[in-house]
Order: structure tokens, then sequence, then C-alpha cells
């Protein structure tokens, strides 16, 4: 740490107790700091893309502010739209603490909303919570299975989880189209083919006092019980080992194999229920809408965050807002709906150059203050 | 009789269809393997695909010449493979991630600017016909042959060709195995890197030009099903070996292929299930062609993705 021994001249100006206050802070803001300016440092390079375009930046970052952010009615919708992202970024968050690079969440979202109208709909008459419970255990089931089987193929069979797990979003969503429109399929889903819907008695409801439905507080809680998990449990210490050096962690005696397994099914069930809550408080069945890309915001949201689950919460709302705001801008700037994909796309390219950056700047580095 | 060939359409719906279908896979595999033999992997190669796409459509629109469109398309994709190239030679960058964002961000460029292009429609690349010595007109038409698949196979054998029996593609192989080797020779890994994503990136958007010039012959959002992608793990699967690329490109268009030769001949079952079979088969051929524990045979030292 920050300890003054004699050949340390010359000595720091502040008190020791200060000094100690100061080296906590530098170093905890590099991981805030860092972030924050390759997130203006993007925004600064899509301001240059509009420029080019012959539009506005500031109008696009007003309509942004006024469409995301500025009112109680714009934060709503904002939150709406941030809680899908939760849940799918901490599919990524996760795995990302054992050194895996996950990005199907997508297919764990489909399945996940798939499970939940199929049980939703076959335990219709059973008491609410009975069903909304079996709701949530399919869809987390579905979502589990499926990138827990990529978490296995990787440790098992060494089969690279990046492209398996997209594969697997592939296949998901191949399979959900064979179900809506096959077995699953409800006869009255003429143009969109769809599940049985919901029955109203089963739907998942707003918060109170807002327009929000409860999907937000499961994905805030979940952030957060992921962050304890993570940071202050034996299985969240030994999955950070197993992340840095599996190797170390094998000779430990870490069971690296079902932490591997393990993490990415619990990122999955995540994932799952994130489809659950799309189908019993959005959409009241399960569709190709289910297959919206929440799953790859979900992962420009995880690396946002650098894969910290309390980090994933702002951020989500961050994108949330951006993306509520899409149809304002939309309409007022003649712009068409991909412009929000290109900011996300500039954003995301800027973050990870920011990676570059880590440990190069000597204010964050309390041990190297005192040599000038 | 000569018309009706029953379920015979079926093998030969397929062959046409792998030919039609590999093509993309063709050049986004060649051009994967370049990039992964210099020692870098890049999953973008999805998002320049879909950017070669609209590029190449709307240069089609503008000019009414295909062949600049898929010009069009390369300079383009040279363009993101720079880029990728240049972001990942910053110290503590990951490749993978890059990729990733990248794959967003071509997307996204492609569907802003390719919007004014959904409606209007573009010559499209001219067919090649094969298959004029038969008088059953399915054969004839399986075997209309786009040029690109020509190019395609002319450049794998050139590629196979080249990396063993040329200073370039030594110097490719030497930079991809060992960079600490490369850097004793005189040559610096990140250039040489820079200029094969870009190549490769190059490559792939002609694939991506493929799709909307010639098949399905359209520019529209939902133009690529994960081609870029898949493109990777079969460049694993054919051990980085570019007539391995070929081949391998060729059995995954012979999947894509299955779902609509069996709807043509009547049979709907499963369609949706035969519509996932190049995913089901490129994630069985991984998992049988991994194995932990050792490095896979012929994989580049320096490529993350194997590690």
């Amino acid at each position: 740490m920050a300890d003054v021994t004699a050949s340390d001249v010359p000595a720091p100006l502040a008190p020791p107790r200060l000094a100690a206050a100061l080296a906590f802070t530098a170093r905890r803001a590099e991981g805030i700091v860092i972030p924050l300016g390759a997130l203006v440092a993007g925004m600064a390079a899509f301001s240059v893309f509009l420029l080019l375009l012959g539009k506005s930046p500031a109008q696009f970052f007003e309509l942004m502010w006024r469409g995301g952010f500025g009112s109680w009615f714009s934060i709503q919708n904002a939150l709406l739209r941030a809680t899908p992202l939760l849940l799918a970024a901490l599919c990524v968050a996760l795995p990302a603490r054992l050194g895996l690079t996950v990005i199907g969440g997508e297919g764990a979202i489909v399945l996940g909303g798939v499970a939940a109208a199929a049980f939703g709909h076959a335990l219709s008459g059973l008491p609410y919570p009975v069903v909304i419970l079996a709701m949530g255990l399919a869809a987390m089931a579905a979502g589990g299975l499926w990138i827990g089987a990529v978490g296995a193929l990787r440790h098992y069979r060494a089969v690279n989880e990046t492209i398996s797990s997209l594969l697997m979003a592939y296949i998901a969503i191949a399979l959900m189209n064979q179900l809506v429109e096959g077995p699953l399929r409800d006869p009255a889903s003429l143009n969109k083919p769809s599940t049985h819907p919901l029955d109203a008695a089963y739907r998942i409801g707003p918060m109170p006092g807002m327009d929000v439905h409860w999907g937000l507080a499961v994905g805030i809680v979940a952030c957060v019980a992921c962050w304890v998990l993570i940071d202050k449990t034996r299985w969240g210490f030994a999955a950070r080992v197993a992340g840095g050096n599996v190797r170390a962690a094998q000779i430990q005696g870490l069971a690296v194999g079902p932490l591997i397994v393990g993490f990415c099914a619990l990122a999955g069930a995540l994932a799952g229920l994130a489809g659950m809550f799309e189908v019993a408080a959005v959409q009241g069945s399960a569709n190709a809408s289910l297959a919206a890309g929440y799953g790859y915001a979900g992962i420009l949201v995880a690396f946002l965050a650098r894969q910290s689950p309390l980090g994933c919460i702002p951020v989500a709302f961050l994108l949330g807002g951006i993306a509520a705001a899409g149809g304002l801008i939309q309409r007022r700037m003649g712009l068409p709906d991909a412009t929000i994909l290109v900011l996300q796309g500039m954003l995301f390219i800027v973050v990870l150059m920011s990676d570059t950056l880590y440990g190069r700047f000597k204010i964050f580095n309390p041990d190297r203050w005192a040599r000038a | 009789m000569e018309n009706d060939i029953g379920l015979w359409g079926v093998p030969l719906a397929v062959l046409g269809g792998a030919i039609r279908v590999s093509t993309p896979f063709i050049f986004v595999s060649l051009g994967e393997a370049i990039t992964e033999r210099s020692g870098r992997i890049n999953l973008g190669l999805e998002g320049t695909l879909v950017f070669g796409a609209m590029a190449a459509y709307a240069v089609a629109v503008e000019t009414g010449s295909p062949w600049l469109g898929v010009l069009a398309a390369m300079v383009a994709g040279s363009g993101f493979g720079l880029l990728h190239g240049w972001i990942c030679s910053f110290p503590r960058v990951n490749d993978i991630a890059v990729g990733i964002a990248l794959m967003l961000f071509g997307m996204g460029l492609a569907f802003f600017f390719g919007k004014p292009y959904i409606q209007p429609s573009a010559p499209n690349l001219p067919a090649i016909p094969l298959g004029d010595w038969s008088s059953i007109p399915q054969v004839r038409a399986a075997l209309n042959v786009n040029a690109l698949f020509v190019i395609g196979a002319a450049l794998a054998l050139f590629l196979w060709w080249a990396f063993k029996n040329t200073k370039l593609g030594l110097i490719v192989r030497v930079v991809g195995d060992s960079a600490d080797s490369a850097r004793a020779m005189g040559l610096s890994p990140t250039t040489v890197r820079l200029f094969a994503t870009a190549a490769g990136s190059a490559l792939a958007a002609v694939g991506g030009a493929y799709l909307s010039l010639y098949y399905p012959g359209s520019w529209n959002e939902r133009i690529s099903s994960g081609q870029g992608l898949m493109a990777v793990a079969l460049v694993i699967f054919a051990r980085w070996n570019p007539l391995g690329c070929f081949a391998a490109a060729l059995l995954f268009g012979g999947a894509g292929a299955l779902g609509p030769a069996l709807q043509s001949v009547g049979v709907t079952q499963g369609y949706y299930l035969f519509y996932a079979a190049p995913y089901i088969l490129t994630l069985v051929i991984m998992i049988a062609t991994s194995s932990p524990g050792r490095q896979l045979a012929g994989a580049p030292g320096e490529l993350s993705i194997t590690k």
C-alpha cells in the first residue's frame, strides 16, 4: 500500500490518514473515470459522425435528454427498456468473472420466454403465485440449461464459448420458431404466429406508483445479488481465481468444472427470466418479438460496466434512456432507427479501446505519487 | 418423366443449394483464415459481411454495375479490417471483444446507410450456366454457377499455394506462430496483422456482396444469418487450411440448402429445425474437433481462441 518509507523522498504533503484516504479514492477512481471518459469520447465521435451527415449533435443530445431522462414519463420509459438489459447483461458479466466471453444471451431470453408462455398457459386456473413461480422457474431452467451447456462444452470439450453461445442463440431462435409455428401455436394468431396468450389474471403488473413492471425490481435485486455472490462469497472468490488462472485454481483444489457450469447456468437462468418478464409483463405471449436484440444490447451493457454487476445498473439505465429516446430522435431529426445502433457501436469500440489506458495514469496509482 | 424427377430433386437441390449457399462461406472463411494465420481473430466479420452486402448493393444501384459494387464492398471491408487491426494494436485490448463491438457497429452502420436501398433493385452478378448440356431443368438450375463461386474456388487454391510457397505467406505464418520469432526476423507483428485483418475483412465483404447481389439477391436487414460467425468456426474445423475452408464451406452450404430443398418437394414438417441445420452442424463439428488439454493441430501459436 502507500506505506511511506525512508527512501520515498520527498514525503507526501498531506497527513498520513488523509493520504491513505486519497490513495484509496485514487485507486477506486480509475475504474470510474476511465469508463466515463470513454463514454464522453464515444459521444464526441458520434457527434463528428452527425456533423459529417449535416445533423446537429446539440439537437441530438437535447432530444436524447428529453426522450430518455428529462421527465418522469421518459425516465419510466428508460427504466422499462433497461429492465431486460439488466438481466441480459448479467448473462455476460457472470461468466466474464471466469474469463469466459458468452455472447449468446439472446438464446436464453427467447427460450425462457417460450418456456414461461407454455407453463403459464398449461397451468391456467391455478393460484396466481403458483403460476408465476412456475413460469419463472421454467424460464430459468430453460435459459440455465442453454448457457450451462455452453459452459460445460467450454470446460469439458474446450469448445470456444463465444462462438458456441452464439450458435446456440441461432438454434434457440429456430427452436422458438418451430414451437411457436407448430405445437405451441395459438390458432387464433394469424399474421404473427404466437403461443396461446397468457390469461389476463396471470399478467405481471406495474410496480406501485409507476408504469414499470416488477421485472425492474427483480433485475436490480439480481444485480445486487450477483455482486454479493462475486465479491462477498467464497464461490465468487473461487470464480475470480479460476478466471485469473485456471491451472492455479485447479492446483488450489478448486472444482473449476462445476464452477464454470454453475456460473454459466446461473447467467442463462437470469437471461431466461428476462424472457419470462417479456412474456408475462410486456407481450402476453411468446412470439418472434422475443428476439428483439436484448441479448446483444446486454453484451454492450456488461462491457461498458466493465463486467461489474453493480455497474450494470446505471449503464442499463443509460442505454435504456438512449433507446427510449430513439423514436423521438428518428421523428424530429429524420434519422433512421439504426442511429441508436451506430451510437452503441461507437460507444462499445471506444470503451474497449480505453482498456489500454488502465495503469497508465500516475494520478490513479498512489505508489508512484512520491516518485516524481 | 423428364420434368418430374421426384425425390431425386432433393439431392440435386442440395447440390445446387450447396454451391449457391456456400459462396459467402468460402469468402468469409478464406478471409478469416488469412487473419487467423497471422495470429489474430476477427469476430467482427459478421458486421463486415452485412456492411459489404449493403455497400455492394448501394453502389450497384447507383452505378448499374454489380462488379463496381463488389469493389466497393472490398474497399469498405478493408476499412473495417484496418479499424479492427488498429484498435487491437493497442496493448491489453482484447481482439475477441473488439470483434463483437465491430460486429454491432458494422451492422448498425449498414442499417443506417442502407435504409434508402431496401426498395430499389440492383443488377445481379452474372451466373455461368455450367448445366447447359442437360435437358433436365433441375440439373440446369443446380449447375447455374455464379462467377464469384468460381473465383472463390480459384482463390482457395491460390491461398493454399501461397501460404506454402511465397514470402508473404511465410511472413504471415511466422507472425501467427510466434511474435517473438517474427520480431527477431525484423518483422513487425502489429503491421502484418493489420494488413492480414484488412485483407481478411475485404474478402468477407465480398461474401456479403454475393448475398445482396446474387443469392438471395436483395438488400434488407436480415440479409445475413450468421454466416460471418459460422465462418470463424469453419476455419477452426478446416484447420486453417484454405482448401479445407473451401470443402467445409460446401458442406455448410449443403446443410443450409437442406431445408429449402425439402420444402420444395413438399416436406414442410420441421422446416425451422432444418433451417437451424448449419448451426447445429457447426456446433457438432466444433465439439467433435475440439479437445481439452491439447493444442489443436495446425493452430497458429499466437491465436487467442485456441489457447
